[in-house]
């Protein structure tokens, strides 16, 4: 296939980006979508030119550094992919794919399509955790959890962290990740105790590194490599009065 | 006369642990407080260890070359990760599980480590569940287990096909919290490429910053190496791309020795390589082996679909072979069995190199939702990148390189033989012999990293408690910094006319071909041949464009490859020398009359411990004898 590409280049933060066109011939539809990226690359050392720096590691769909908005898709065409699994049958000869990186404010580019993820750090250590000190647990089976509950928070822990979530949502809004984190917790007796401390504290600090609201338009879910259903974050809004609530009434004292 | 000290307790195995625990010195609240600790890597082992000693109150200082610790290739781990918990009441113990690896291992790994594993595997599970990690259930609500190779018991607890990414997310999560509280602090993209040493005592690391390019100095009064494999050698394989043994390297240059590099596990099943262009192979977890039955056509080159292949046309060869454990035989032996057979043409596929892996009896019986339940994502990531489903007819596999059992030599403290530098997890050699059992890399990662290196640091910073913060600004960082500076200049100021990831492609050849399933002596000195003009040719004609002051990944990976070039000829050299098969090293001139491995007790019971002596030079061999005290020594059987 010969396939023209409109990719996003950026040499650093500050600067401004654009987009080059490049020209590409022989790409074989058995490439994946980065196998591709890496023959590109391989060119463009060969022009002297400074190849496309995109994240990526484990190249099965877990790690989640992929990150590439392809033809205006998070991960690109196909459903519960990321970038890397993404395959060139998708394509066809002549087509031209247009790269960008993950378009978020609180995301910003690092270089070419590479972005910021750290925020997401942030609202982790806001509250993404139980507190279980080493050393200090009861005997595994000691805590019976049914099996339907059980799944359902393997469900939401699946999250891969990439953050196609965001970059799908008109408001980039961080809800679905943050959902996913606050559910996992909450549909498991362990994660009871700090629940809706944790659902209040990871909120606030998404709002507070700039992710826009949820207005419910579900394209997150539609997106999301690992297929995380809204239902989680009707839960985390659940969490979330509850613990207003209980604020309140702890303020009111 | 060996310099190697393993400090290997006295007393009887089961009491061990306990006994030297009790005789390791402590470190008082007040005093953590003042002590730095450096770790180089994130996954199971890195994190777990991090978050823990984060919790007792030490500063801990973490890097990872990712943005996020979460990405850390320990996440991609799929089948599960044992415990001695005897749950299902199938007569599992301690013991058996200590036994299971000693055997699995085939008999070339320090019995007191592996004891202390499955002694502490139990508290790791219990850890976990604490943390919220989602492990698979029972309808009553228990937790559920599954079986793996080489053993006869179900113990493996398991998150679907991804129990890495939640075992790892437990640890991550522990860190995240810790954090919070200022414990840790976290510097992401971030490449090591040096330990610093002052007065022969590990103090701190070079690394390079991998957004600005910019050079920078930490320190610390230990640093711990959690930092991984160096499977990529092998350029195709299930690891990371970016992964590398390059930080261990590092330390071995520093003097940190290096145990059994030739011994590298080669995964039965994995998806085989479809094209040319391929940049990696992925797993297909080993506790498919559960209810997948392996099977080639017993007509040579039979190209039928495998649907139309009866029952008595199929030669179930690990049945056949191994009737006691049947398709649960240990890696190794999967992997030299489906070469056997490809070997001798009767591989499937386009190019004759796979085997079917099928569940259609096991459908059969169970029902496809019961099926879907246990392996759903693991299916559907096959279909993904196969475009086959393995629900109506069987998945081709074949193996590859995945996990290396050799690395950093340690103590039983997990100290390597440069004061106050550790290494934990893949990084270290201790535990799995000459062949890991699956999912005893989740448990050992985490045994390492939650119960065992938080004490037995605590024996050596007991002593540093008076040496208050250690300066950046000595001539050691001074020169480890310019050697830094030089090496990266060095490989941008070649500008030949060859890319980093076009020598990685050559090298992996080069190593899968002379020093991969199957070894020998003439294939092993051409390797080193090959390998050796190969990195001449990588110092004439490399190309990296870009420059140094923003991300340049091609730099990164010239980085990790120079390493890899010498690990690989540390490897073959390691190979060379064990002239006998035992576990993943099989030297074709070593072998049963059946095939298999044919160890030599009486010459190799040893692990081989290599010094660096210096650039061009040699290594030099040092052997730590093992001694089986508490098993019998025997011939592999799992027939």
């Amino acid at each position: 296939m010969k396939l023209i590409l409109k990719i996003w280049r950026q040499r650093l933060p500050k600067e401004k980006g654009k987009f080059e066109t490049y020209f590409i011939e022989n790409v074989s539809r058995d490439m994946t979508f980065l196998e591709m990226m890496d023959s590109l690359n391989e060119k463009l050392i060969q022009e002297d030119k400074d190849p496309v720096a995109f994240d990526h590691d484990c190249r099965e769909g877990i790690c989640g550094c992929c990150s590439m908005v392809i033809n205006g898709r998070p991960h690109g065409p196909g459903t519960e992919i990321t970038t890397c699994q993404l395959n060139m049958k998708a394509f066809k000869d002549g087509d031209t794919i247009v790269v960008e990186p993950w378009r978020v404010k609180s995301f910003p580019v690092i270089k070419d399509l590479i972005v910021d993820r750290s925020a997401f750090e942030k609202i982790m250590a806001a509250g993404g955790f139980v507190n279980a000190d080493v050393g200090s647990a009861p005997d595994a089976n000691s805590i019976k959890i049914p099996k339907d509950k059980s799944d359902e928070a393997f469900d939401a822990a699946a999250c891969i962290g990439c953050g196609a979530c965001v970059a799908a949502c008109k408001n980039s809004s961080a809800m679905l990740f943050v959902a996913a984190k606050v559910s996992q917790f909450a549909l498991l007796p362990q994660g009871k105790t700090e629940g809706l401390k944790r659902a209040w504290d990871m909120v606030m600090k998404m709002d507070e590194l700039g992710f826009g609201s949820c207005t419910n338009t579900g394209d997150c879910e539609a997106e999301c490599p690992q297929g995380i259903s809204l239902t989680h974050i009707a839960r985390l809004n659940r969490e979330f009065i509850r613990a207003g609530f209980h604020k309140a009434a702890a303020e009111n004292k | 006369m060996t310099v190697l000290n393993s400090k290997i307790p006295d007393g009887p195995l089961s009491e061990k642990w306990t006994n030297h625990k009790n005789s390791l010195k402590l470190v008082s609240p007040a005093n953590k407080k003042k002590l730095d600790i450096i770790m180089i890597g994130t996954g199971v082992a890195g994190a777990a260890a991090a978050a823990s000693l984060g919790e007792m109150g030490y500063n801990v200082k973490v890097f990872c070359y990712q943005d996020s610790p979460r990405r850390a290739h320990s996440v991609a781990a799929q089948g599960g990760i044992n415990a001695a918990k005897n749950y299902r009441n199938d007569n599992d113990s301690v013991y058996r599980l200590f036994y299971d690896m000693i055997k699995g291992g085939d008999f070339r790994a320090r019995e007191a480590n592996v004891y202390r594993d499955a002694e502490v595997s139990n508290a790791v599970i219990d850890q976990l569940v604490a943390q919220g990690v989602p492990f698979a259930r029972e309808y009553g609500g228990d937790l559920t287990t599954r079986s793996f190779g080489g053993v006869q018991v179900s113990r493996t607890f398991y998150a679907q096909g991804q129990t890495g990414q939640q075992v790892l997310l437990g640890s991550y999560n522990a860190l995240k919290r810790q954090e919070a509280k200022g414990t840790v602090k976290m510097y992401p993209r971030r490449q090591m490429l040096e330990i610093v040493k002052i007065d022969g005592k590990a103090r701190g690391i070079v690394c390079r910053n991998l957004i600005n390019g910019e050079i920078e100095r930490y320190s610390a009064h230990a640093v711990v190496l959690a930092s991984g494999g160096y499977g990529t050698i092998y350029f195709l394989s299930t690891l990371a791309v970016n992964s590398s043994g390059a930080a261990a390297y590092a330390a071995y240059k520093k003097g940190a020795f290096f145990a059994n590099p030739s011994f590298i596990q080669i995964h039965p099943s994995c998806i085989p390589q479809l094209n040319d262009y391929q940049s990696k192979l992925t797993l297909m977890s080993e506790s498919l082996r559960n209810d997948g039955r392996v099977w080639v056509p017993k007509g040579k080159g039979d190209k039928r679909h495998p649907n139309e292949i009866s029952a008595e046309e199929r030669d179930y060869y690990l049945e056949r072979r191994y009737p006691a454990f049947g398709n649960l035989v240990p890696r190794d032996i999967a992997s030299r069995a489906a070469k056997e057979r490809c070997d001798a043409g009767f591989g499937v596929g386009e190019t004759g190199y796979a085997v079917y892996l099928d569940f259609s009896d096991a459908i059969k019986a169970q029902g496809k939702k019961t099926i879907k339940n246990k392996y759903g994502n693991l299916f559907d990531l096959y279909n993904k990148i196969t475009g086959e489903d393995p629900y109506t007819q069987p998945m081709k596999i074949y193996p590859a390189g995945h996990y290396t059992m050799g690395g950093l030599w340690v103590d039983y403290n997990l100290m390597t033989t440069v004061p106050g530098l550790y290494a934990i997890g893949e990084a270290n050699f201790s535990d799995h012999g000459a062949n890991r059992l699956g999912a005893s890399s989740l448990m050992q990662g985490s045994c390492d990293g939650y119960f065992i290196l938080p004490y037995t640091i605590g024996d050596y910073l007991a002593d540093e408690i008076n040496t208050g913060k250690i300066s950046t600004d000595t001539t050691e960082f001074d020169l480890a910094e310019k050697e830094v500076k030089n090496k990266i200049d060095n490989l941008m100021s070649i500008k030949g006319n060859t890319s980093a990831h076009t020598f990685h492609k050559k090298l992996g050849k080069i190593m899968w071909d002379y020093c991969g399933m199957a070894r020998n002596e003439n294939g092993l000195l051409k390797g080193l041949e090959e390998v050796t003009k190969l990195e001449e040719e990588f110092y004439k004609d490399l190309k990296i464009t870009g420059d140094t002051k923003t991300i340049n990944q091609s730099l990164e990976r010239a980085l990790r490859l120079a390493a890899s070039f010498e690990i690989s000829r540390l490897l073959i050299r390691d190979a060379l020398n064990r002239k006998e098969s035992c576990g993943a090293h099989f030297r074709e001139e070593y072998q049963t009359p059946e095939g298999e491995a044919l160890r030599n007790d009486e010459d190799y019971s040893y692990v081989a411990v290599w010094e660096y002596t210096g650039d061009g030079k040699e290594p030099k061999l040092h052997k730590e004898q093992l001694v089986f005290e508490n098993v019998k020594v025997t011939q592999r059987s799992y027939k």
